[in-house]
């Protein structure tokens, strides 16, 4: 019963998030804090940012009022779930040494979950999927990934009002869903009409629907979210030309724009930090004063840290062009020779977040010797 | 383990606002580990026992002032055979260095009843800039979970775990709202370096970069963008002439913007 279309009131929200909480389920959603639309444990859709919307652009993020109540009216918040299923600092083991000299290791467990994760945009849906193939496919398996990953329930959203620095249209993730869901919802807002239109992606989901007696959607309430997806597609911020990009990439591997790029940037991290499939890491070690006792942490890094490149003798990226150049190519080009995958969803974070605005779009408008789609 | 010697360690003052060093002190539940780990052989802040050197690790407070400082410190490195210096008034000069603009002798003459009994330099300078350091911790004040940490990578013989990269890492890391893309606040956090925890920023304030120039700073690039968030030419002067005023990049960059035409307030470039 996969393919039967649904619909939800707002009070079928409500119960949705009850009854994912009552099935044991840690629901994660969009909630503001300081300023910003930011995942975090919700118990009631009375936490959701209700009436609020975005506005984006290089450098600048700003929430805003909207007046139709809409619970998901913004666009892709300060991170994606990537804190979630992949946390910015995680305990990989604890030693100690005992009074004979020996030294025992802990693994850490994993703590939290299982987690629902409600309201993930078509960007952030797919860069799930990008980590999955990443972390979880290839030689080794990242256990901690994928025991969170595991057991966690996606309910996604589509995106009817993109920010100005979306693209996802581009790179074809969304702003609606296409797979890769448990259910997806796309919200229809008509004068005193408040619905959930619910795409159900697995038999886990349309199990859950059943149980809230959720009701088989009409034509026109399905006619009605597809305008919508319609309509956003063709409002995104930005754009992205992904015409033989990889080509373009490589071919410019020399180019003197890289120095453009350097004299902007700040070697700063934060575009590979917001950015949901970046996935670089190191490892610390941490010690007490007396030796005694130890422990081995996984914290995110960044190639444009000078560190990260860090080999016998010497950084291998010394030069900020470097580090641009290697972030850049490493989203559109390479991540296909070595994934099988652009590693870019179009989420629009590195623009937004960037302190000075660097712009991946126009980066590459640039090396193609077009002009970009900024909207100002 | 067997009873070798404890390391000495000595705490070394010059001019400085003893911050860094009540940061050691304020290691409270770590203090214990400390005193076990190592012996406290010179420390005036703490104790008035004084154990003559050599010293296995001197922690130097504080940048050379007068003519004394520039030998004393001299003294001090002859006697240590590992010397960290702790805080931006060691590493950079710190604040005092603010003179290294202006000129000592109308300072002297307006701020001292009797100028003629002091005896002072006419710039504040780095202990780096007068003998070979072993380590350099940044901060104003340091932060003491690295402190503990360099005494412990050395007792343990391991390399010291201080990042060089920005405070951007760590506010990220947190999960910290960035000030300013939300909210148009002003930080330098981009091209400090990290070890404070993003402390400012955790508390929605900008960066003020007490921990002095990150490894690959781009000064004039977030210069341009301050200067686009609304702050004059001078104000950017200002907030890379504080506490690390000296520092290669801060210096630098508050040197260039003072050249450009155009009025200015600040005092002339060096
Ligand atoms: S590169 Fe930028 S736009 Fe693309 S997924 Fe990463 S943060 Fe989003
Ligand atoms: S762009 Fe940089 S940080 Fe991101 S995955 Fe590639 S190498 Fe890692
Ligand atoms: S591109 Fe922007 S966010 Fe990324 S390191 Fe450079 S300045 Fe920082
Ligand atoms: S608030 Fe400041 S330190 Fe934090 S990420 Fe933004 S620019 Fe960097």
């Amino acid at each position: 019963m996969t393919s039967t279309t649904r619909t939800l009131k707002v009070e079928g929200l409500r119960k949705l998030v009850e009854e994912l909480r009552a099935r044991g389920f840690t629901v994660i959603a969009p909630t503001v804090r300081d300023g910003a639309i930011v995942n975090a444990p919700i118990e009631s859709i009375d936490q959701l940012p209700r009436g609020v919307g975005d506005q984006q652009d290089a450098a600048h993020y700003r929430l805003t009022e909207r007046a139709d109540g809409a619970y998901f009216g913004y666009a892709a918040g300060a991170q994606s779930m990537k804190p979630v299923l992949f946390p910015a600092e995680e305990l990989l083991w604890r030693g100690k040494r005992d009074a004979a000299g020996a030294f025992t290791v802990q693994p850490a467990s994993n703590e939290g979950g299982p987690y629902a994760l409600l309201g993930v945009r078509g960007c952030d849906l797919k860069a799930i999927h990008i980590h999955d193939a990443v972390l979880t496919s290839r030689g080794f398996s990242d256990a901690h990934y994928a025991a969170r990953r595991a057991g966690a329930l996606l309910i996604s959203v589509t995106c009817g009002s993109p920010a100005g620095t979306c693209f996802c249209a581009s790179v074809g993730t969304g702003p609606r869903p296409s797979e890769g869901y448990d259910l997806s919802l796309t919200e229809v807002i008509k004068g005193s009409s408040h619905t959930f239109v619910v795409a159900v992606g697995t038999e886990r989901g349309a199990e859950i629907m059943d149980a809230l007696g959720a009701s088989t959607a009409s034509e026109a309430e399905m006619a009605a979210a597809d305008d919508i997806a319609k309509d956003a597609a063709l409002n995104m911020g930005r754009e992205l030309n992904t015409d033989g990009l990889k080509y373009l990439m490589y071919a410019n591997a020399e180019s003197s724009h890289w120095d453009d790029v350097a004299s902007r940037c700040l070697s700063c991290t934060n575009c590979t930090l917001v950015c949901p499939t970046c996935f670089c890491t190191s490892v610390e070690d941490v010690s007490d004063l007396t030796g005694q006792e130890a422990s081995r942490h996984r914290v995110w890094d960044s190639c444009f840290s000078e560190d990260f490149s860090y080999i016998h003798g010497g950084s291998v990226r010394e030069s900020p062009r470097s580090r641009y150049r290697q972030w850049i190519t490493h989203k559109l080009a390479s991540w296909e020779d070595q994934f099988g995958m652009t590693g870019c969803v179009g989420c629009g974070r590195c623009i937004t977040w960037c302190p000075v605005g660097i712009d991946i779009t126009a980066e590459a408008a640039a090396l193609r010797g077009t002009p970009s789609k900024a909207r100002k | 383990m067997p009873d070798a010697p404890l390391p000495k360690l000595a705490v070394w003052k010059f001019s400085s606002c003893d911050g860094c060093q009540l940061s050691l002190l304020n290691c409270e539940d770590e203090l214990l580990s400390i005193v076990g780990a190592v012996h406290i052989a010179y420390f005036p802040e703490a104790t008035r026992a004084v154990v003559e050197g050599p010293y296995d690790i001197s922690l130097v407070e504080g940048s050379v002032t007068t003519p004394e400082d520039a030998e004393r410190i001299h003294e001090i490195r002859a006697e240590s055979k590992l010397v960290v210096t702790i805080g931006a008034c060691a590493t950079a000069g710190g604040i005092q260095a603010l003179r290294n603009w202006g000129d000592i002798e109308q300072y002297r003459s307006i701020v001292y009843a009797h100028p003629e009994y002091l005896s002072t330099l006419a710039t504040s300078t780095a202990i780096g800039d007068h003998i070979n350091v072993d380590f350099e911790l940044r901060g104003c004040p340091i932060d003491k979970y690295q402190l503990i940490e360099v005494l412990a990578s050395h007792l343990q013989g391991r390399r010291p775990r201080i990042p060089t990269y920005s405070v951007c890492v760590e506010c990220k890391r947190k999960g910290n709202i960035c000030v300013p893309v939300a909210n148009g606040t002003p930080c330098l956090g981009p091209v400090t370096q990290a070890g404070c925890g993003a402390l400012c920023p955790s508390f929605a304030r900008g960066c003020y970069g007490c921990f002095g120039p990150q490894d690959s700073p781009n000064a004039p690039a977030l210069s341009d963008q301050l200067i686009e968030l609304g702050m004059t030419n001078d104000d950017v002067i200002r907030v890379y002439r504080t506490f690390n005023a000296e520092a290669d990049a801060f210096r630098a960059e508050s040197n260039r913007l003072q050249a450009l035409p155009g009025p200015s307030k600040q005092g002339a470039a060096k």
